[in-house]
């Protein structure tokens, strides 16, 4: 069973394709890394996917309801950890918003700052939090841009227990990335992208987890 | 439920900030002041340009509540987050909406005596039907000005930009307004151009409803 399909789709950013006719299909549970350097087009089709971005070509289906996690932290610095968890409880129609905030504040060490405002946290509890937002209402598609940049050794500890009960729950996991190593271990799937072209999409294999560069050795560097 | 979220969300962020209610009740008591000394009129001019001028005063006024709407999510991109949330656009824009408009309402409230204390004009006899044309109004510049708010959120000189939009639309309303006000202040309890309010509302704020996805999402 599908949990997101996209079928050729192309976004300019004026006269700039940033992305050319990618195309990638994901099955429900998997957990799918999708690498490429720095402009290729990760960040673009994170967008797409989780409906911040219209593609200029292409179809998008998606199925399920999505958790987003992007390169902004998305918690608002004059409401308290646990405002913010229960508005985002309140928005996503979970039942007992304030409760669901409390336990999803506990899972992520805040708790005892649950009434402290994010302006006042430390970067990294400010992460902490941003990772309990995302995962707050058990999406089944989970959409991570570079979520384990600049994170701390705790913040890590975090997210990668959320994203393995996220997949023991069946959910659907997308995130972008520049740490292939530790990504190829969460991954089940690769998709790799390169100036905007989806160069390699399916299964992760073992060469790839030996080797962090194979798939770029092997599949990389398009000629125009 | 989510547009009751959202409108609970933006009072308690600028209750705590009050960043754009301190700017907005600045200006409307500053504006008012200022005309009071700025022009020498007799009381007759004085009633005929009343309703004019308190309309010119909400909608500066409102320009700055308005602004800070959508304004508001971008600091840790919570834009993005609230549009990849499960609630619909709409819910996000009435939420948005209805909490410009009880900010824009005290600011109204709280310069509406000021207006009577330095212009001399006895408004409390004509209460209820003036709070009826103000509450419509507001609406009206609130729904249009939060829509705005969604389209300029991304453009550098928003500031700017909002107003250059917003004022041309809002003609047919505040005209409507200050005529009533006008009447309502001179002591004719005039509510025939309600009507123009109501549609004004009613079209604005359901193509706001409608519009508001393509907007957000480019």
């Amino acid at each position: 069973m599908r949990a997101v399909a996209a079928d050729g789709v192309w976004k300019y950013f004026g006269d700039y394709p940033a992305l050319r006719g990618a195309s990638l299909e994901v099955a429900k549970g998997a957990c799918v890394a999708l690498i490429g350097r720095n402009g290729a087009g990760k960040t673009t089709l994170l967008r797409i996917l989780a409906s911040l971005s219209k593609p200029s070509k292409g179809k998008i289906d998606i199925a399920g309801r999505i958790g987003y996690l992007g390169h902004g932290i998305g918690v608002y610095d004059d409401l308290s950890a646990i405002e913010n968890l229960t508005l985002f409880g309140r928005l996503a129609g979970v039942s007992n918003p304030a409760a669901t905030a409390g336990a999803a504040l506990e899972q992520v060490g805040l708790s005892r700052v649950k009434e402290g405002l994010a302006r006042e946290f430390s970067r990294g509890m400010r992460q902490r939090l941003a990772i309990a937002r995302a995962f707050l209402h058990t999406p089944e598609l989970l959409l991570l841009d570079e979520p384990f940049t600049s994170l701390d050794d705790r913040a890590v500890a975090v997210l990668q227990k959320l994203l393995s009960d996220a997949r023991s729950r069946g959910s659907t996991i997308i995130m972008s990335t520049h740490q292939i190593r530790e990504a190829m271990e969460l991954a089940s799937d690769v998709a790799l992208l390169e100036r905007g072209r989806m160069i390699f999409a399916g299964p992760r294999s073992s060469e790839m987890l030996l080797d962090p560069g194979w798939l770029y050795r092997t599949y990389g560097e398009i000629k125009e | 439920m989510a547009a009751l979220a959202i409108a609970g969300k933006d009072l308690r962020t600028e209750w705590r900030t009050k960043e754009s209610l301190n700017a907005s009740v600045s200006f409307a008591l500053v504006i008012l002041v200022l005309f009071s000394f700025a022009f020498d009129l007799d009381r007759e001019e004085l009633l005929a340009i009343s309703g004019g001028l308190l309309w010119l005063v909400y909608a500066f006024a409102g320009a700055l509540i308005v602004n800070r709407s959508f304004a508001r999510e971008l600091p840790n991109d919570c834009l993005d987050v609230l549009i990849a949330s499960p609630a619909p656009g709409w819910a996000v824009f009435l939420g948005k909406a209805v909490a410009c408009f009880l900010l824009l309402i005290l600011v109204e409230l709280i310069s509406l005596p000021v207006f009577g204390l330095f212009y001399n004009i006895h408004w409390a006899g004509s209460i209820f039907p003036l709070l009826l044309v103000i509450a419509l109004a507001t609406w009206g510049i609130t729904v249009v000005g939060t829509a705005f708010s969604a389209v300029t959120v991304n453009v550098r000189l928003r500031e700017l930009m909002l107003p250059v939009l917003l004022y041309p639309l809002l003609i047919p309303l505040l005209i409507g307004a200050m005529e009533m006000t006008t009447g309502l202040l001179n002591g004719n309890a005039v509510l025939s151009d309600i009507r123009i309010l109501l549609v004004f509302d009613a079209v604005f704020t359901s193509l706001s409803i409608y519009l508001i996805d393509f907007i957000l999402v480019i």
